[in-house]
């Protein structure tokens, strides 16, 4: 690995985004709209404080596997990818350049989603509001390291955008937003066991009921499950193609 | 031979039920320039990214400055520019060939000098996406000529350009030769045959010709390069048929 070449990647990828002001809106203000309109929902009462942190933590989960799957796809089909491996740039250079660049961003949507929630919604948490930021950070790691495998099964925009419903929307059903975990089907609960979006919302969970918090347990299975998919995503980086 | 820049001893490639090259052999000496000429689906293109070392290959040795194709000591000595653009269209012209020197660790200053040699001065500030085919593909060209690299393969750089703009790339390449750099350079256009030192033909994966212009012409008494090609497919294929 090379910090100038995986600095050099963030910035680049962070200047392509900067080229794209409606991607960087949408990406930044639909989770505050989003968590606006549930509390209009629940008319801002209990159920909203109950949701609501579970919410901070799939929106940058589920933004930043869109938004990575589909920038790392380009990268394949665009031959760029080929030409940065023909150069002195690592795979993990690549990697970390991007998880670099969408973590930043997933900082600023999720300091901006959190301010919203709690100074303009009143989200009320029994923990610190800067775990549910620290979090939601990564959360958006864990989805950028997802898009980046996922994106080497795909060889189209089409197919690669099917992985989410298909990869994403499973998690959501079994993460304890709906059913709490343990009371789900036996089958069920163990497989969410399994699902690194659950230990996401546990987290989130804890910080909105307990004073002190213990989140690190949950935020190391998350980042696990990111580095892993990291690993497996580096796999499917091949210098030389048929 | 320590002379050659690049050697190719018995290079099988297979792609799919295809066998692209078999039993290939090939020297390129340092400091030339070397036209690869042939219609296309010949095997240019698998032959130059067994060089860069991008190709899986079924057998045989590729080596380029004494190194296996591909090493890593060759990452920033030898230079490679694809069919298809490989830059970024959501980046001007600057900010891409930034990034690439950056990849590559070559001075800034490099970087206006290979977009005023690819005669984009005026363009440098311009989204890529925004540019014609032609002056995409320039910009992709413009990726090779930073640093100083000892090796450039060029696969069809100058589809797309203006007759005048081919003049004056042909002389830059023959520069740049002239400066001690290697180049192969592929066409299907037959008339920039007369620009190259040495001219290797190709077809169906097999060199019907490696010579000199004037070698060529008189050994097959044809009145250009054109006819020179004819003339040796003609004979090729009799030749399969008695």
């Amino acid at each position: 690995m090379t910090p100038r070449i995986t600095l050099a990647t963030a910035a680049r990828v962070l200047t392509q985004l900067r080229h794209d002001p409606r991607t960087i809106a949408l990406m930044l203000v639909v989770p505050s709209l989003l968590l606006t309109l549930l509390w209009w929902i629940y008319d801002g009462g209990i159920l909203f404080d109950r949701i609501g942190p579970a919410l901070l933590a799939i929106f940058p989960f589920l933004v930043m596997f869109l938004v990575t799957s589909i920038a790392t796809l380009r990268e394949r089909t665009s031959g760029t990818l080929e030409r940065l491996l023909s150069m002195p740039t690592g795979k993990f250079d690549f990697l970390a350049g991007y998880a670099l660049a969408f973590g930043t961003v997933a900082l600023v949507q999720a300091l901006i989603t959190a301010g919203v929630a709690i100074g303009l919604l009143d989200l009320n948490t029994a923990g610190p509001a800067w775990l549910l930021v620290a979090v939601a950070v990564f959360d958006a790691l864990l989805g950028v390291a997802l898009g980046l495998f996922v994106s080497a099964f795909a060889s189209t925009e089409f197919q690669v955008v099917q992985f989410m419903p298909a990869l994403i929307l499973p998690q959501f059903l079994l993460c304890g937003l709906l059913v709490p975990r343990d009371q789900l089907p036996d089958v069920l609960s163990a497989v969410s066991d399994v699902l690194p979006l659950s230990y996401a919302v546990d987290a989130m969970s804890e910080v909105q009921t307990s004073a002190d918090p213990q989140v690190w347990g949950q935020i190391g299975v998350v980042l696990g499950f990111s580095v892993a998919l990291l690993a497996l995503g580096a796999a499917t980086l091949r210098r030389r193609t048929a | 031979m320590m002379n050659s820049a690049v050697r190719i001893r018995g290079l099988r490639v297979v792609r799919g039920p295809l066998t692209v090259l078999d039993d290939f052999d090939l020297d390129i000496g340092r400091g030339s320039l070397t036209g690869l000429l042939g219609p296309s689906g010949s095997g240019k293109s698998t032959l130059m990214r067994a060089i860069v070392g991008v190709q899986k290959v079924a057998g045989g040795t590729v080596e380029v400055l004494g190194h296996a194709a591909g090493d890593k000591q060759l990452r920033d000595r030898v230079a490679y520019v694809t069919q298809a653009p490989s830059v970024y269209a959501d980046l001007t012209v600057r900010q891409n060939l930034r990034y690439y020197a950056r990849v590559l660790g070559v001075p800034m200053t490099d970087v206006d000098r290979a977009i005023e040699q690819v005669d984009l001065g005026t363009h440098a500030d311009h989204l890529v996406g925004r540019l014609s085919g032609g002056q995409e593909s320039r910009v992709s060209l413009a990726t090779a000529l930073l640093g100083a690299p000892e090796v450039l393969v060029l696969d069809e750089p100058t589809v797309g350009l203006d007759p005048v703009l081919r003049v004056q790339l042909w002389e830059l390449f023959h520069r740049l030769a002239a400066d001690g750099a290697t180049l192969l350079v592929s066409s299907h256009v037959m008339d920039e045959a007369e620009r190259c030192e040495r001219l290797l033909l190709l077809r169906g994966g097999r060199l019907l010709a490696d010579d000199t212009l004037p070698g060529l012409l008189a050994r097959t008494g044809a009145a250009d390069a054109e006819g020179a090609f004819l003339h040796l497919v003609e004979k090729a294929e009799q030749e399969v048929a008695s």
